[in-house]
């Protein structure tokens, strides 16, 4: 690892104040970041440890859950209010790392980590999310974890957060703080699909912090669940995950929010594929309906190709358990 | 217990005032490192900090780059070798340590991220003579061949059945994902955390 400053703050002002200078990096859980600086994929010049800062919390309101950017995943997979009132969430946390790393890991870090694409991780091969303008080797390369969609000729990594995913299904809002002040981003305009520019990840500005998210308590949320299909049984990123949230009348699904995983650049949301669902019953039928369009603009690569249908099946696994 | 959470914070903080490296790498010049009560741990890159750690018990402190993980400044500052590196990358587990009584991937974090924090190392377990009752479940159950993983194996068995998650040999073996033992000694293992455990709630 190359030599880097360190600075540990208590104080919010303090950190976006350091966090500002270009070359700063927050440091949290650092079950990511750390690997990428040993992997010399990150190279910052300054951490800023921000673990001082009072934002390990998770409570609940009437109108919703609100998660303090350092709470651990380990806390929030574990808490009540989130089993009961949002179980994607859990389930969603629970399928992702390991015990350990989900003791270390916060919340704000988790949306944030990077992709696992072997290009980008491995600091001898081009890269265009890493050194832009390099080249993208997956495209023609070793694409079976690679995206289908929302990918363009530049960069096809995926997204390779569950909790993202669950976020997004559950319509979250990520809350900011930086020299500029506060902002509210709702998740769907926070990441950034790759297209020209795949180093620019999301929206967040040099030195702005993530210190809450905020889940809004709807009728979908209680009826929601996470299915991640792997290469193994656990302890490993998904090939292909589903977020799904339905609020049912009867069978009637009065609303609907579906979102995944391994099959994006970014945390998938498929509008699409909910159109299809909404004011229907729920029945085998629709939900291949529902597939079908969530796919329709898929554009596999070389190795990637079985994630057109296997995410269609995953949606329907998952789906059929909700009814 | 769950409803919050947060890293342990730093009990003692210390600002690092200087940093001589001199031009031909030799040793570091000694220098002063003042407590300041309110201030911040910091060290400009190339400088040291001291870290003050509670390891099994025993005061150390520790004079470390930022850079320098929690394993290696237990593996080559303080002599603790018994917490293995094995992927230094989060992957295989075998530097788990306890942090504040939490199972942690000690390559994923950082010496001076855990200033003021007591760390458990599998050198740690044993009363004098007499092995942690997971060290003997795993010599009566022949849990490991080459060891390599076991250090990381015990460390996260003693946290796994504290936490509550051993009560059957799939729950174990889910919440026991995080090692990996390359000798595939998994049956043996999960068999000796479960008797771990049984032992521990009778």
């Amino acid at each position: 690892m190359k030599s880097f400053g360190y600075t540990a703050v208590r104080d919010p002002g303090e950190a976006v104040r350091l966090g500002g200078r270009p070359g700063t990096a927050f440091i949290a859980g650092g079950t990511d970041l750390l690997n990428l600086m040993k992997d010399g994929v990150t190279r910052p010049d300054r951490l800023v440890d921000v673990n001082g800062l009072e934002l390990a919390w998770v409570t609940e309101t009437a109108s919703g859950l609100r998660i303090g950017g350092l709470a651990r995943m380990r806390a929030v997979a574990g808490h009540g209010s989130v089993r009961r009132g949002w179980p994607v969430l859990a389930e969603a946390l629970l399928a992702s790392a390991s015990p350990q790393v989900r003791n270390m890991a916060s919340i704000g870090g988790n949306l944030l980590q990077r992709t696992r694409c072997g290009y980008f991780r491995d600091s001898g091969s081009p890269c265009n999310k890493r050194v832009p303008g390099s080249g993208c080797p997956a495209i023609d390369g070793w694409s079976r974890g690679h995206a289908v969609l929302g990918g363009s000729d530049a960069c096809i990594a995926t997204h390779p957060s569950d909790l993202a995913v669950a976020m997004v299904a559950l319509d979250a809002v990520v809350l900011v703080r930086g020299s500029g002040g506060e902002r509210r981003i709702p998740i769907g305009e926070f990441y950034l699909r790759p297209g020209t520019t795949p180093h620019v990840e999301n929206v967040l500005r040099q030195g702005e912090l993530i210190t809450a998210v905020e889940v809004p308590r709807t009728g979908m949320a209680r009826r929601s669940r996470y299915l991640k299909l792997r290469d193994r049984a656990t302890f490993e990123f998904a090939v292909v995950s589903v977020a799904a949230a339905v609020e049912l009348n009867e069978r009637r699904v009065r609303d609907v929010r579906l979102a995944f995983g391994g099959i994006g650049t970014t945390p998938w949301r498929s509008p699409e594929a909910e159109e299809v669902l909404r004011g229907k019953d729920l029945t085998a039928d629709t939900i291949a309906r529902a597939g079908r369009a969530l796919v329709r603009d898929a554009k596999p690569r070389h190795d990637n190709e079985f994630k057109v249908d296997l995410v269609q099946r995953a949606l329907a696994e998952l789906l059929e358990g909700l009814r | 217990m769950a409803e919050s959470t947060g890293a342990a914070r730093p009990t003692r903080r210390t600002v690092l005032k200087t940093a001589a490296v001199t031009a031909g790498g030799a040793a570091l010049a000694p220098r002063t490192a003042v407590a300041a009560g309110a201030g911040e741990v910091a060290a400009g890159p190339g400088e040291t900090a001291v870290v003050t750690l509670s390891v099994n018990g025993k005061r150390r402190a520790v004079e470390v780059e930022p850079r320098v993980t929690l394993l290696d400044a237990l593996r080559e500052r303080l002599g603790l070798t018994g917490t293995k590196k094995g992927c230094d990358r989060g992957e295989c587990g075998a530097c788990t340590v306890l942090v504040d009584g939490e199972r942690v991937k000690s390559c994923l974090t950082l010496a001076v991220m855990r200033q003021g924090s007591e760390i458990t190392t599998i050198e740690g377990l044993a009363q004098g003579e007499r092995l942690h009752p997971v060290q003997e479940a795993f010599i009566r159950h022949d849990a490991f061949q080459c060891g390599g993983c076991t250090s990381g194996q015990i460390m996260s068995a003693v946290a796994c059945i504290d936490e509550g998650h051993a009560g059957s040999d799939q729950e174990i073996r889910e919440w026991m994902s995080g090692n990996l033992c390359r000798c595939a000694c998994y049956q043996n293992i999960v068999a000796a955390v479960a008797d771990a455990a049984k032992g521990a709630r009778s």
